[in-house]
């Protein structure tokens, strides 16, 4: 009820230019936020939660239990920085408890020219995030004229990760992980999250989901500052075959389909997909010394 | 009690676009003109950073002659109107006319409805892609709506550019350089002045970029183009 009322009296303003505050047959909104002009005016579009429209269902978790909240399951998607950026890559399954229930699904997307997120999490809620994330940044260059920061990006983002807080409780875990390349401090940059949206710089590298212990634990090994864009992505490359390997939830190459991770390269030059003919080769180049050994 | 003045509609109306009309007459011109690759806006605008030309979405840019704080106004409502159609449905679905007609229906019922009419004429343009053709929409203070050929003017003294523009019309379209000296041409008929490169503001919508047609040129681009 507050808020209803405080909202009233900030509308009334008696100003000259009151007439223009309502076009009709064109939206209205004060800010250069899409984020918050979708809660404020079309809250149905919004990802999460909204107060009403969903039935408060009793808890499903006993939260009081260590290691109650859940985390995201069946997916590992890494980023590392390389010499002149950062490159951000993932599986392509996704699980329905121990059913596959896709074998191709993308788990990176560009954000923009200088930024891509890759996520772990409940795919609808996950897909719907890294849109609305787009639409977010474009809709402020278009409005501002100007792009944000590389900062103000992941600080955007964090604050969309919090909103989404209610459907954690729902087990509805949208976990990003996301790199931008900082035109101004002119080097790539990996920004990682928790579920209430606080948000916290890697250094070198970082990976989440299921199998991200393991690409950890591979990126750990073989990771050197200063590795070229080839160099990096091997690595990147090798950290999600082992993730694959010792994790159920988390897709290797498929040689008999010819389904492959996904890469993205953020840099100086923009962003660009790695081509998939690069990430075979590197993969068929893995196995081959493997048979070998 | 005295009684109200008795105003006609007629004139009441009348008075409401000679306000409007004077108001836009006051700034200067901005042309939109197709050249082989798409739109090109040239505005004579002193200003580097307030700009009267801005991307609406992929292949649709907006321009706006008149008062400041009115067009602005309407660019951001368009770039809401069209981010939200787009975030809706699809990309594919944001098109020009629709927009345009929200436009048309806000300044029409502005204009009707409103003590002061918004001093405003803007133009919505959109690039077509894959042998579709382009697609020109003026539209005025009072919400009329005219779909333009080739080229458009708004603001200013815009029918003598315009008349510019119809003399030295070509039957194919220009290359973006011709175009754009073209441009300049006609403005500088109703400027007092030559006007230096960096008081032009251009952008192109261009079908042979990927994604977002909508590019700014530099004032190093602009005077590279007319050298």
């Amino acid at each position: 009820m507050r808020k209803r009322q405080l909202r009233c009296s900030k509308n009334y303003q008696p100003d000259c230019d009151h007439h223009m505050n309502r076009m009709p047959f064109l939206p209205h909104h004060d800010g250069s936020s899409f984020f918050d002009f979708l809660t404020q005016h079309h809250p149905e579009l919004r990802p999460g939660v909204h107060d009403l429209a969903m039935p408060r269902a009793t808890l499903p978790l006993d939260l009081g239990r260590p290691g109650a909240i859940p985390v995201p399951h069946g997916t590992t998607v890494l980023a590392l920085k390389y010499r002149d950026g950062a490159i951000i890559a993932g599986d392509r399954r996704a699980t329905e408890g121990f059913q596959i229930a896709d074998r191709r699904i993308e788990k990176v997307f560009r954000i923009d020219e200088y930024s891509a997120m890759a996520i772990a999490g409940a795919a609808g809620p996950c897909i719907e995030m890294a849109k609305l994330f787009q639409t977010e940044l474009e809709h402020y260059e278009k409005l501002e004229g100007v792009q944000l920061s590389c900062e103000g990006k992941a600080n955007k983002l964090g604050q969309m990760v919090k909103a989404n807080l209610p459907m954690v409780f729902q087990g509805l875990v949208v976990m990003p992980l996301y790199v931008g390349y900082d035109v101004k401090r002119k080097e790539g940059r990996i920004f990682k999250y928790d579920i209430t949206g606080g948000r916290y710089e890697e250094s070198d590298h970082h990976s989440i989901g299921s199998g991200g212990k393991d690409a950890r634990n591979t990126m750990r090994e073989h990771y050197r500052s200063g590795l070229d864009e080839e160099a990096a992505l091997r690595v990147g490359l090798l950290a999600l075959y082992n993730a694959a390997d010792e994790d159920v939830g988390t897709g290797g190459p498929d040689l008999v389909r010819g389904i492959y991770p996904t890469a993205k390269v953020v840099s100086d030059a923009g962003i660009t997909d790695v081509p998939e003919s690069r990430v075979r080769a590197l993969y068929e180049a893995m196995i081959a010394e493997r048979r070998r050994s | 009690m005295p009684l109200p003045y008795y105003v006609s509609p007629e004139q009441m109306m009348q008075d409401k676009a000679e306000y409007a009309k004077k108001g836009i007459a006051k700034g200067r011109s901005i042309i939109a003109l197709e050249y082989v690759d798409g739109i090109v806006l040239a505005a004579d605008n002193p200003s580097s950073s307030l700009h009267k030309v801005s991307e609406v979405y992929d292949r649709i840019a907006f321009a706006g002659a008149g008062k400041y704080s009115e067009f602005e106004h309407l660019r951001k409502a368009g770039i809401r109107h069209a981010d939200l159609t787009g975030y809706m449905y699809s990309r594919e679905d944001v098109s020009a006319r629709t927009l345009s007609n929200a436009y048309s229906q806000s300044l029409g019922t502005a204009f009707s409805t409103d003590v002061k009419p918004l001093e405003v004429e803007i133009l919505v343009v959109q690039v077509g892609g894959n042998g579709q053709a382009n697609e020109i929409f003026r539209i005025s203070f009072d919400g009329s709506i005219v779909d333009e050929k080739s080229f458009a003017v708004i603001g200013g003294r815009s029918e003598a550019v315009q008349q510019y523009l119809r003399e030295h019309a070509t039957p194919q379209a220009p290359t973006l350089k011709d175009g754009l000296r073209r441009c300049l041409s006609a403005l500088e008929q109703v400027a007092t002045q030559k006007i230096p490169s960096e008081n032009l503001e251009v952008a192109v919508l261009d079908r042979n970029r990927q994604g977002r047609k909508f590019r700014r040129l530099t004032s190093a681009d602009i005077s590279h183009l007319l050298a």
